[in-house]
């Protein structure tokens, strides 16, 4: 018969999620307990798989974009950027000057609006209500941006292969000056409810840690492998969209816990700025197409007059474009760490596989090492701290 | 030093459904079912720009058992079905589906072997909210249109239970009572 102190009850196994307030999302927890310290976590994911990888294998190259957008939801673009930059290496384009600027501007916006959901979250989660509405306040600032630039807050599909549909309007420089005005201030305001919040620290600092070779082995990527100290950053290591030619600082952590994660991240929106302040100073008038004419549609006024390129017009808008045959890994410094897109084209308008890698699944290994042997209330730090995205590792 | 000064002293006269009807539409409370984008512009909607508070729709429940109204902000895959199945047979009655987003309503553009195609396929849905994702504002005017729903229902006439019974996803109580 089973007593107390019978095997069968030193530990208890509890079940967190799928549906719970603070696993930013679908994620469930099989989570084994001594009292109250973690014996052992296993995530169980899947219950957002959307088959995303497979629906790209359906649609051509340039219906696909709208797909990676739904991937990691907040930063949208950032999913474009490694989509269209696979098969723009495919392809073997080369970008106008404007576009790529463009892109670093929007692809460190992003950055940002991400960055605030993961903060505003991440401390609601913690206890810290207030945050979360003063990141929310910022953020829609951010999503204008988006409004304006494409007429959606928050799948935007911007980015094509090739460049840009469209040029940003005319408000959009002002627009992100204001914001860069602002953004300071409030960036301020953060820190001032957490840095030295003695209930934050308390709750994050000595959580959670991981050593730099826990890191790399579990191959980690972005804010969580760097708040280890590990310097790795794809916009430094692999650049893209000319990054290398800005002038930014890596930020890293000392201790790998919750405590340097978050400070990691907060400096990292402070080295957006930095950047965006740049790209803004350095755009110049000038095309935001690449220069092919297989890629865009033609002009509207021309397919109502010429009979050849309404005849284009309608090739392109039902087929699309097509890539010669051959593969290409791209990846990019999401928010998250490294995504890269592995795309494999066979000559047709539809690529024949298209496969992610995605920071966030791989990040969410770590987990289990954050968490076995601290209580199991850290075990929400170690989530957030992680900032997963459960559209990305389901996908 | 308010409200109660303008109104005189006397009674209200009103029917006990109205009244009703009037505090149930007043506050609603979601229970926190975000699955995929659409749970951000739920957030969104909630913070402080929209301020979901407004409409007496705020309180976001982590608990289906305190919560009468689910917004299914998301795509549901096949997985996620019997979850959300228990979630709102685990909500009390009286309880209202919002099914936001193209996916949730429809499969949107995920037209593929893992998400399911509409979520009034697993539970009945009152108000339908199209976009992708759908903007606050939509979210907005969706939990309005509920609000009008509710006022029109009746005590004595509960809705009745649709007809298709949704496929014995998980092991349920009935849910209707």
């Amino acid at each position: 018969m089973a007593t107390a102190t019978s095997p069968e009850f030193k530990t208890i196994t509890i079940n967190m999620g799928p549906q719970h307030p603070s696993t930013h999302g679908v994620l469930r927890l099989v989570i084994e307990l001594d009292g109250e310290t973690v014996v052992s976590l296993k995530p169980v994911i899947g219950y957002l798989h959307t088959g995303m990888e497979k629906s790209m294998e359906s649609k051509n190259y340039h219906k696909s974009i709208t797909v990676t957008d739904r991937m990691d939801y907040l930063s949208p673009l950032g999913n474009n950027m490694a989509y269209v930059g696979a098969v723009e290496k495919i392809m073997d384009l080369t970008i106008p000057e404007r576009a790529q600027v463009l892109r670093v501007i929007l692809l460190e916006l992003t950055r940002i609006s991400s960055h605030l959901v993961w903060l505003g979250t991440h401390a609601i989660d913690l206890g810290a209500m207030s945050v979360f509405l003063y990141c929310f306040r910022e953020r829609e600032k951010l999503l204008d941006v988006n409004d304006l630039v494409a007429g959606s807050r928050l799948t935007p599909s911007y980015f094509r292969v090739g460049g840009f549909y469209i040029d940003v309007p005319d408000a959009f420089v002002p627009h992100v000056r204001k914001f860069l005005d602002e953004f300071p201030k409030a960036l301020g305001e953060y820190q001032n409810l957490l840095t030295k919040n003695r209930i934050w620290m308390k709750r994050t600092i000595g959580v959670g840690i991981l050593s730099p070779e826990q890191a790399i082995d579990l191959a980690l990527t972005g804010p969580v492998l760097r708040g280890s100290g590990v310097r790795y950053d794809v916009r430094k290591a692999m650049p893209y969209s000319g990054y290398d030619t800005y002038d930014f600082e890596v930020p890293l952590g000392k201790n790998g816990d919750v405590y340097d994660r978050y400070l990691c991240r907060i400096e990292e929106m402070k080295q957006s700025l930095s950047i965006i302040r740049q790209g803004l100073d350095r755009l110049r008038q000038g095309p935001v197409r690449a220069d092919n004419p297989y890629l865009f549609p033609a002009d509207r006024t021309d397919v109502k007059l010429n009979m050849e390129e309404l005849i284009y017009h309608f090739k392109i808008m039902s087929e699309g474009y097509s890539a010669p045959p051959g593969d290409a890994y791209f990846s990019i410094e999401s928010p998250k760490g490294e995504l890269g897109f592995y795309v494999v084209s066979d000559g047709g308008p539809i690529p024949h596989r298209t496969r992610v890698r995605p920071p966030s699944l791989i990040n969410l290994q770590a987990l289990e090492d954050m968490c076995v042997g601290r209580m199991v209330a850290d075990v929400v730090a170690c989530i957030g701290s992680i900032d997963i995205v459960l559209g990305e590792v389901d996908r | 030093m308010g409200l109660e000064e303008l109104v005189p002293d006397g009674i209200l006269t009103t029917t006990v459904e109205k009244m009703v009807n009037w505090a149930r539409r007043s506050s609603l409370w979601p229970v926190t079912f975000g699955l995929a984008c659409c749970a951000i512009e739920m957030m969104a909607t909630s913070a402080a720009r929209y301020d979901l508070a407004r409409f007496g729709a705020e309180v976001f429940r982590a608990s289906p058992r305190q919560a009468d109204l689910m917004i299914v902000a998301g795509r549901v895959s096949k997985k996620m079905a019997p979850v959300l199945k228990r979630i709102y047979d685990q909500m009390p009655e009286p309880k209202w589906v919002i099914s936001m987003g193209a996916c949730a309503s429809c499969g949107g553009i995920f037209n593929n072997y893992a998400i399911v195609q509409g979520v009034d396929t697993v539970v009945p849905v009152d108000v339908y909210v199209p976009g992708c994702p759908p903007r606050p504002e939509a979210l907005i005017y969706g939990i309005m249109k509920l609000q009008e729903k509710i006022d029109r229902q009746r005590l004595k006439q509960p809705d009745p239970v649709p007809e298709s019974e949704p496929p014995a996803a998980t092991e349920t109580s009935s849910a209707s009572d």
